[in-house]
């Protein structure tokens, strides 16, 4: 158990250095204080107003940003110490390979999360100097959100750079998977629901397959609790989960999904080449 | 104490290593040489249970891929191409030395025996340090433990003249209870360190040989060379082995590690037309 914290540790001690975490943290806390800088905290849209409002649209420009992010920088950067000869030496420690594997993703996981948390944080900080109400409720809600959707792309990343054994290929795969998922959202799913006349059970499963979708229609649910932006497939989704439920789905499935994920990626790196 | 048996490993279509068998019993310093592609990084990877291979592997009679801790706590491994570590020298050692159940103590004291000043460094980004730091610092981290196995890739190439003499004292004081395995494209560079020089070619091996151990690790020849007319780039060359000249530039003395004694006669004989005399006498 002291090998896997040892590797978090110096995964974290590598991240801070590198140039993908500055990046990274610039940009979410760049956003954060464009958000205050365009007066987002003193608009308000369909009776949204001050921190939640801010909150709302942090999350949503976050479900764009996150996963990319957290695709490319870990395949990169874990594929490119493989081949930069980092596994190489590192591996030739007496390290069992589950603690390297976990430790790594362990470190890894604090590093794409504390910089949205941060953000998240330094918002609510700044709302309380402000005077603004703290949405609690929905800030907890929107931080265990986004730690399931980090945990769940960061599963994956671990999963595409063991089967890629170069971070050109480990990229491509990366940006490709994030791709069909976001195609997956509404463009591809209603060209599809249109065009095989789909039930419309079907096309909700589908869509409630993809980690990105549940992110988004658990954002809704909190100031939509019929979900009446999503129109007739509320009803679907409402009638299966129910209004808890389907936060609980929401902030499982994709921890489950990006645990399975991960899991396959260790199996894949115990049983192949290492460096 | 290590054991390759029918050992094979392919990359797709391509044979890297042929049912390689060797035996390496412990007080062997062996010479791994070979041109590029001969199979030597592979040999050393299927050693330390970084890569499947077909056929068996055993440091001690356990698999390195299936007892990976009990196996790597022995070995000592020097890369050629030191890794771009981003972590600062005093994580590196700290991390080492918890992960091997190392005294870090014991680390930095070798590492400050071959010229390496830790304090100095501590901070500083492992992948900033220039080329002969990260090799004294590895080199540290391999041989700052109890590592009965050390495998290592031309360990010794980025390290000025002290610092290798130092190198070869401390390899020296582990001879006998350690197997070593040295890696390098050229004989020459690596010859005085070993005992037994195996050639891979072709992911066979080609050659298996015992050589004469004649030469003490840690001994030191006092050196005087005597030129006929003095010659800058001369100047500049024997100066990096740490040699000091008379005023008008003709009389150069110093020590030259035993080990080096082939290269150091190597870098002269590039200068032969410059020799007047050379007194080599075993320091004591």
């Amino acid at each position: 158990m002291r090998h896997l914290w040892l590797t978090a540790y110096a995964d974290i001690v590598e991240s801070v250095r590198a140039r993908w975490f500055m990046v990274y943290t610039t940009v979410f806390g760049g956003l954060v204080v464009l958000l205050f800088a365009y007066g987002l905290a003193e608009s308000r849209i369909m009776g949204f107003t001050g921190l939640s409002r801010l909150l709302l649209t942090y999350i949503q420009l976050t479900m764009a940003i996150l996963p990319i992010f957290v695709l490319i920088t870990t395949v990169r950067s874990v594929a490119g110490d493989r081949e930069a000869g980092v596994f190489e030496y590192l591996l030739s420690l007496p390290i069992s390979l589950s603690s390297w594997f976990w430790g790594k993703i362990i470190g890894r996981f604090a590093m794409v999360f504390l910089p949205v948390m941060i953000a998240m944080v330094g918002a609510t900080v700044w709302g309380s100097i402000k005077g603004v109400e703290i949405p609690w409720t929905m800030f907890g809600y929107y931080t265990a959100l986004l730690m399931s959707l980090a945990w769940c792309f960061l599963g994956i990343g671990m999963l595409i750079s063991t089967i890629a054994r170069s971070s050109d290929v480990a990229q491509g795969a990366a940006f490709v998977v994030w791709l069909v998922l976001l195609l997956f959202l509404d463009l591809i799913l209603l060209g599809i629901l249109i065009q095989e006349h789909l039930p419309a059970e079907t096309a909700v499963a589908i869509a409630l397959a993809n980690p990105m979708q549940v992110f988004r229609t658990a954002t809704m649910i909190l100031f939509d609790p019929q979900l009446v932006l999503l129109g007739p497939s509320a009803y679907v989704i409402l009638d299966t989960f129910g209004q808890v439920g389907y936060i609980i789905y929401a902030l499982v499935y994709p921890v489950l999904i990006g645990t399975a994920a991960a899991g396959l990626g260790y199996y894949l790196f115990q049983k192949s080449d290492l460096p | 104490m290590i054991r390759f048996e029918k050992t094979s490993k392919s990359f797709r279509r391509n044979q890297v290593l042929k049912g390689v068998e060797l035996d390496i019993e412990r007080g062997h310093r062996v010479a791994l040489v070979g041109s590029n592609g001969a199979g030597k990084t592979t040999l050393i990877r299927c050693l330390l249970g970084e890569y499947t291979c077909d056929g068996k592997v055993s440091v001690d009679g356990m698999d390195p891929r299936l007892h990976r801790r009990e196996v790597l706590s022995k070995v000592g491994f020097v890369p050629q191409l030191p890794p771009p570590l981003k972590m600062p020298v005093g994580q590196l050692l700290r991390f080492s030395a918890s992960l091997c159940g190392a005294d870090l103590k014991r680390m930095e004291q070798v590492a400050d025996r071959i010229g390496f000043d830790v304090d100095q460094f501590r901070h500083q980004p492992f992948v900033k340090l220039s080329g002969g730091q990260k090799q004294k610092l590895l080199i540290a981290i391999a041989l700052g433990r109890d590592s009965e196995l050390l495998v290592m890739d031309e360990p010794a190439a980025n390290l000025d003249p002290e610092a290798r003499h130092v190198f070869f004292q401390l390899l020296a004081e582990k001879q006998e209870q350690a197997v070593m395995l040295i890696s390098s494209h050229r004989l020459d560079e690596v010859a005085p360190l070993v005992n037994r020089v195996i050639e891979l070619d072709q992911g066979n091996v080609v050659l298996d040989d015992r050589v004469a151990d004649l030469v003490e690790l840690s001994s030191r020849l006092h050196c005087q060379v005597r030129l006929i007319r003095s010659e800058n780039a001369f100047a500049k060359t024997i100066r990096e082995w740490g040699f000091t000249g008379s005023e008008d530039g003709l009389v150069w003395e110093g020590f030259v590690p035993g080990p080096d004694r082939l290269r150091f006669l190597g870098v002269l004989s590039r200068y032969a037309a410059l020799l007047a005399g050379i007194k080599m006498d075993e320091a004591t």
